[in-house]
């Protein structure tokens, strides 16, 4: 019973708060280092240095009017926004933030699910949260919004063949979809993937910066050209669903990649740094997470935007043609190394 | 029971979506409900202990092939008036041939059903361990033939689909 039951159920609700939380703070943490880069202070007035500007956020955004424009298809209008949170949300339920811990001397795993075709699983829920985007556009009933989910759309199915097809060439080299294998693949070889697998690190990486529509690939909501994107008609906090899922996939790409190429929870170097080990395995993993976060936005702060043909042409003349390149190399080193180098 | 139980609650939900897929007006509307039905048909895989194939049932088709099919759906004029020389009855016709080809196809299925015995679901298969590794090893052995002849027929589907799109090569 409390293993079955109260357990999971613990371990869903500490997730899922955590989360949210942490996803109403990246926005605090995006303002303010994005203020730091262009000399600004950032939010200063709500609690000391800002710190209680999300719960302010919150307040407002919950309290402002909601609008449903009268043109608008209003069952799909109501349901986008939900439909773009909830995959960025389940996509948790494989991500391993530990191995085991003991919480009151009984055995936890740190990982809500442990399946066979977890990175899958991954793969697969995040195709669906597109929906989430066209159909905000789509139901709008508005011509801006509409163009710019169609953007959206495309530039997701894009980066989505590039980012799937590197993920087959780590598979081939964990031998495993289980996202929790893949991590004990890395600690048995001694090294992370990202030393086996360089290029594969970077394209996942940038496919994860344009599946999240983060800056330079953020043209759903280039605001100079459509006043604002795909939530154009969208107000209060069915807008700000939007805005926290584009943050909780944020955490999503960034998790994942510490997973398949950082090594998840483990502790780096292990054997000439042994005392590294002391601290727990799920504070490395959310150190790993951090450093891609702080990545990510210090990205926007950086680069100009993509224009669209730019951006469909790195997507479909670089990132694929990589991709493929990359997974035949593993391929055929698969093989050498499995029939030659193994007695 | 339990099993049971969800069975027919998950097919219940895909037979009220497939319904609903074509009594929609509006066909938005319509392939929604078709995404639906698709979720519901990975659970039912799931259920089977499938779950390599339920994970690609999203991926492929919830995930993938909908979202072109919302687009065409978008893109084109759907409120054009029906033309005028259309013949009524041909579509009745058309339906009812189709309808009877189901229902023969079902019957010949339960009729094979009854007289073959049931195989356990899940069986393991080939010296692999784990539902990907197993979907795998057969796609390798026994289905080679069948796995690349697919492969072909999507490669001509693609140069077709590059033929057709490009005005001069």
């Amino acid at each position: 019973m409390i293993d079955t039951l109260i357990i999971p159920l613990l371990k869903i609700a500490v997730v899922l708060n955590a989360t949210l939380v942490g996803v109403t703070y990246m926005v605090l943490l995006e303002r303010k280092v994005i203020a730091w880069a262009q000399s600004r202070l950032g939010p200063m007035r709500v609690g000391p240095y800002g710190v209680l500007q999300p719960v302010a956020d919150a307040i407002k955004l919950m309290i402002k009017e909601d609008i449903t424009p009268v043109r608008a298809d209003k069952w799909v209008f109501t349901i986008a926004p939900i439909i773009s949170m909830v995959p960025a949300l389940i996509v948790y339920a494989v991500i391993p933030f530990g191995e085991t811990a003991n919480i009151f001397g009984h055995p936890v795993n740190l990982y809500i699910a442990k399946i066979n075709v977890g990175l899958l699983y991954v793969v697969s829920v995040a195709s669906v949260g597109v929906y989430g985007i066209i159909l905000a556009g789509w139901s709008s009933n508005s011509k801006y919004p509409l163009l710019a989910s169609l953007r959206a759309s495309a530039q997701l199915i894009s980066y989505e063949v590039a980012v799937t097809l590197t993920l087959v060439s780590v598979i081939m080299v964990a031998g495993t979809l289980d996202l929790v294998e893949i991590v004990k693949a890395q600690e048995a070889k001694g090294l992370w993937f990202i030393f086996v697998q360089p290029v594969a690190f970077v394209l996942v990486l940038i496919g994860g910066l344009a599946e999240t529509n983060r800056a330079p690939f953020d043209l759903p909501e280039a605001e100079q050209e459509l006043t604002g994107g795909f939530h154009t008609e969208y107000s209060g906090m069915r807008f700000a669903l939007f805005f926290l899922a584009e943050y909780a996939n944020m955490i999503v790409v960034s998790s994942v990649v510490t997973t398949l190429f950082l090594g998840g929870w483990l502790a780096p170097f292990p054997t000439i740094l042994p005392f590294l080990t002391i601290v727990p395995g799920w504070v490395w993993f959310l150190l790993k997470s951090f450093l891609f976060l702080y990545l990510f936005i210090w990205i926007r702060a950086t680069l100009p935007r993509y224009r669209y043909d730019q951006l469909m042409r790195l997507g479909w003349k670089v990132l694929i043609p990589l991709a493929i390149a990359n997974l035949v190399v593993t391929g055929i080193v698969r093989v050498i190394v499995l029939t030659w180098l193994k007695p | 029971m339990a099993e049971a139980v969800a069975f027919y609650v998950l097919s219940a939900f895909i037979l009220g979506f497939a319904v609903l897929v074509v009594s929609a007006k509006n066909t938005v509307h319509s392939v929604l409900f078709l995404v639906l039905n698709f979720l519901f048909v990975a659970a039912l895989y799931v259920l089977l202990g499938a779950e390599f194939v339920a994970v690609i049932q999203v991926l492929v088709y919830a995930g993938g092939i909908v979202v072109l099919y919302l687009f065409v759906v978008m893109l084109v004029n759907l409120k054009r008036p029906p033309e005028a020389h259309h013949d009524p009855h041909r579509r009745t016709r058309l339906g009812f041939g189709l309808a009877a080809a189901v229902l023969v196809e079902l019957g010949a299925i339960a009729a094979y059903g009854a007289v073959t015995p049931t195989v356990p679901i899940a069986a393991p298969v080939g010296p692999m361990t784990g539902n990907t590794e197993q979907v795998g090893w057969l796609l390798y052995t026994s289905y080679l033939i069948p796995f690349e002849i697919a492969s072909m027929l999507l490669l001509v589907a693609m140069i077709g689909a590059i033929v057709l799109a490009k005005r001069e090569l």
